[in-house]
């Protein structure tokens, strides 16, 4: 056990509070940065993949783990995201102009979206985000020209001062350069989250009243939680269509926003290292998928890939495995783990007991 | 076109919007069930109905069990009752006291689940329902009814009283809607909430076989069904979740604009027509037409 001895009380908000924590973070960005140079070109695009889906969870999890707000919606963010980096790259932009654009075109509709729909709360704002979804979907089929409609678009290849990012030429630097983005987002993410701002999400998640009592625009933080979330899986998607390359609407299917929403919930809900452990877990279990099936089939000739579906079918399981026994996901799992240890004799089986709240209506507001 | 040919057709449009959107108040119906007594919602609803559906069509079949029409049905119900109930005691009923969305993600992923099931049961290919009344037309002044159209109109309407009187008038409905309200202050003066809650997750599973078979009377069904969920959702809080007939009346709205929207507008905003309902009423009203939320009063 470490004792942090605190000689001002900026040390309280710190977003280290030990330099061993910076340290351990400083090291795997530096193992992450070397990645090209240790594993194969296959790995090193899933990596890429990896990164990718962490990013557009972050964003998600803004909205749900921080502030409290479901979206069955998010993958028309995503949508968003990698249409306007497409759309604008295609006519004539840089990356470093259409990115940040992109990003901005996603959190300016989410927060639009988010000023009506704040107004509604829990199980109607999932509803109205998944509505927004089906309509943004649509959209996209009929705003061909730029678009692309049915047929889909394509994401044209990064270049940056005449050093080229391709994706399939220069999968190294597509690499570096997803994270470099995802680095900053995190340490921006993380620096938010000890601001005034990011202290009124949580407020606002764990009692309306109390943060309203507070003097905190519910309306205002709400709606700007919603626009960052939003933003931020728009540069997810950006990046997501560089990583495709070729892409229609079907990309962006409620699966997506489904399969997001598993990224925090399974990651750990109210963590930035959640959406990194959900974004692990959903890249990595198809491939887990992938080899368990040819195991099962060379050792019992059951062939599985005769039954369609069963992908999606294990997430599920696994989804309401967690939902029922760790609704805490891994990176809460991990902090009791890393609790036991710590304290090691000292730890009691009722300490991280989750608390009941029993139902009252919401009916009543 | 002369007008009454046209007078003609949009009647006809009517008449098959008004069975569809009876279909989709049935799913609604479902969800208000559930949403009545527990406040939770229930995402798998579409895709219970897609059971029921196949589970009568399993039974009743030629090619599949063979038993009669009148007697799959009733059985498919039954069954569709028990699954209902089971879900409730095995799995949500480990998530009581939890926050609302966890059921909601519960749902979500206990739909794949139940597609996943039918799926390796049934196949993914569309498969249809046989019925005693297939392909019976009655013709009233030149407008073509189907009799499974009728039918879902009929049954839609004595299903919505009878639930309706049930949480209106018995003991368990009031006591159903009392353990939503507050359940701990109904658990306190004496209501099994516990039992309460898995027998509206049966009885939201009978709806929900209901409403599977009048779809299946109507067309082929294939195990993606399940996603007409989402519409009849918006049926129901269009209607304002948490009141019965405003899930019919949602459902009935849904139903009808769908088609009228196909025939005067591109396919793609007649896609979106219902959901573009949705959220004009959610901003105007965000109770839903039949508001069950009320300021609370200090």
């Amino acid at each position: 056990m470490r004792v942090v001895f605190k000689k001002s009380y900026d040390r309280d908000i710190d977003l280290h509070e030990h330099w061993l924590d910076r340290a351990k973070i400083a090291v795997l960005l530096a193992v992450m940065a070397a990645l090209p140079f240790l594993v194969g070109n296959y790995y090193l695009a899933e990596a890429a993949n990896t990164l990718i889906w962490a990013l557009a969870g972050m964003g998600l999890m803004i909205a749900v783990g921080h502030t409290g707000q479901v979206s069955l919606g998010h993958a028309a963010f995503l949508a968003i995201g990698a249409y306007t980096d497409a759309g604008l790259m295609n006519a004539g932009m840089p990356f470093w102009i259409a990115f940040p654009v992109a990003g901005l075109a996603a959190g300016l509709f989410g927060a639009v979206i988010a000023i009506p729909a704040v107004r509604l709360s829990g199980i109607y704002l999932a509803i109205a985000t998944l509505a927004v979804f089906v309509i943004v979907e649509e959209l996209i089929i009929m705003l061909e020209p730029i678009t692309g409609g049915v047929g889909g678009t394509m994401a044209p290849s990064i270049s940056l001062m005449g050093i080229s990012f391709d994706r399939y030429g220069a999968l190294a630097n597509f690499y570096w350069l997803v994270l470099g983005i995802v680095a900053l987002v995190t340490w921006g993410y993380a620096n938010l989250m000890r601001s005034p701002t990011g202290r009124s999400f949580l407020a606002v998640r764990d009692s309306e009243v109390s943060a309203r009592s507070l003097g905190i625009n519910v309306t205002r933080t709400k709606a700007l939680a919603f626009g960052l979330s939003a933003g931020v899986t728009g540069l997810g998607g950006a990046l997501m269509g560089h990583y495709i390359g070729f892409f229609n609407y079907e990309l962006f299917s409620i699966f997506i926003s489904i399969n997001l929403l598993l990224v925090v919930t399974i990651g750990g809900l109210g963590f930035i290292q959640g959406a990194f452990l959900g974004a692990i877990l959903i890249t990595g279990m198809p491939q887990v998928i992938a080899i368990l099936r040819d195991t099962v089939n060379a050792s019992t000739g059951i062939d599985l890939a005769s039954l369609p579906g069963i992908d999606t079918m294990m997430f599920s399981v696994l989804l309401i495995g967690f939902i029922l026994f760790e609704p805490t996901g891994l990176y809460g799992r991990w902090l009791k783990i890393r609790t036991w240890f710590e304290i090691f004799p000292l730890a009691r089986r009722d300490m991280f007991r989750r608390h009941k709240t029993y139902l009252k209506t919401e009916r009543m507001r | 076109m002369p007008m009454a040919a046209h007078l003609m057709e949009v009647l006809q449009l009517l008449i098959g919007g008004l069975a569809n959107g009876c279909i989709y108040g049935l799913v609604a119906l479902g969800f208000v069930l559930i949403y009545k007594a527990s406040e939770g919602v229930n995402f798998a609803q579409g895709d219970m109905m897609m059971l029921g559906a196949f589970i009568a069509l399993g039974l009743g079949n030629e090619g599949q069990l063979g038993l009669s029409f009148w007697l799959a049905v009733p059985l498919a119900i039954a069954l569709m009752f028990g699954i209902g109930w089971t879900v409730e005691r095995v799995v949500v009923r480990q998530l009581f006291g939890q926050p609302q969305f966890a059921l909601v993600i519960l749902t979500i992923a206990m739909g794949f689940v139940f597609r996943f099931i039918a799926g390796s049961i049934w196949g993914y290919s569309p498969l249809v329902l046989e019925t005693p009344f297939a392909g019976v037309n009655l013709s009233l002044g030149g407008v073509v009814i189907s009799l499974a159209d009728l039918i879902a109109i009929v049954v839609t309407l004595v299903l919505t009283v009878a639930l309706w009187a049930f949480f209106a008038f018995t003991k368990v409905g009031l006591a159903a809607q009392a353990s939503s309200q507050n359940q701990m202050a109904s658990y306190i003066v004496g209501v099994p909430v516990m039992k309460i809650n898995a027998l509206t997750w049966g009885l939201s599973g009978a709806v929900a076989t209901v409403a599977g078979v009048l779809y299946a009377t109507r067309g082929a069904i294939d195990p993606n069904i399940g996603l007409l969920g989402i519409k009849a959702f918006a049926a129901a809080v269009i209607g304002g979740l948490g009141s019965l007939p405003g899930a019919l009346l949602g459902g009935l709205l849904i139903g009808i604009i769908e088609p009228i929207a196909g025939r005067y507008a591109p396919g793609e905003l007649a896609i979106m027509s219902p959901y573009i309902l949705m959220l004009v009423v959610l901003v105007t009203r965000p109770g839903g037409l039949f508001a069950q939320i009320h300021m609370k009063k200090v």
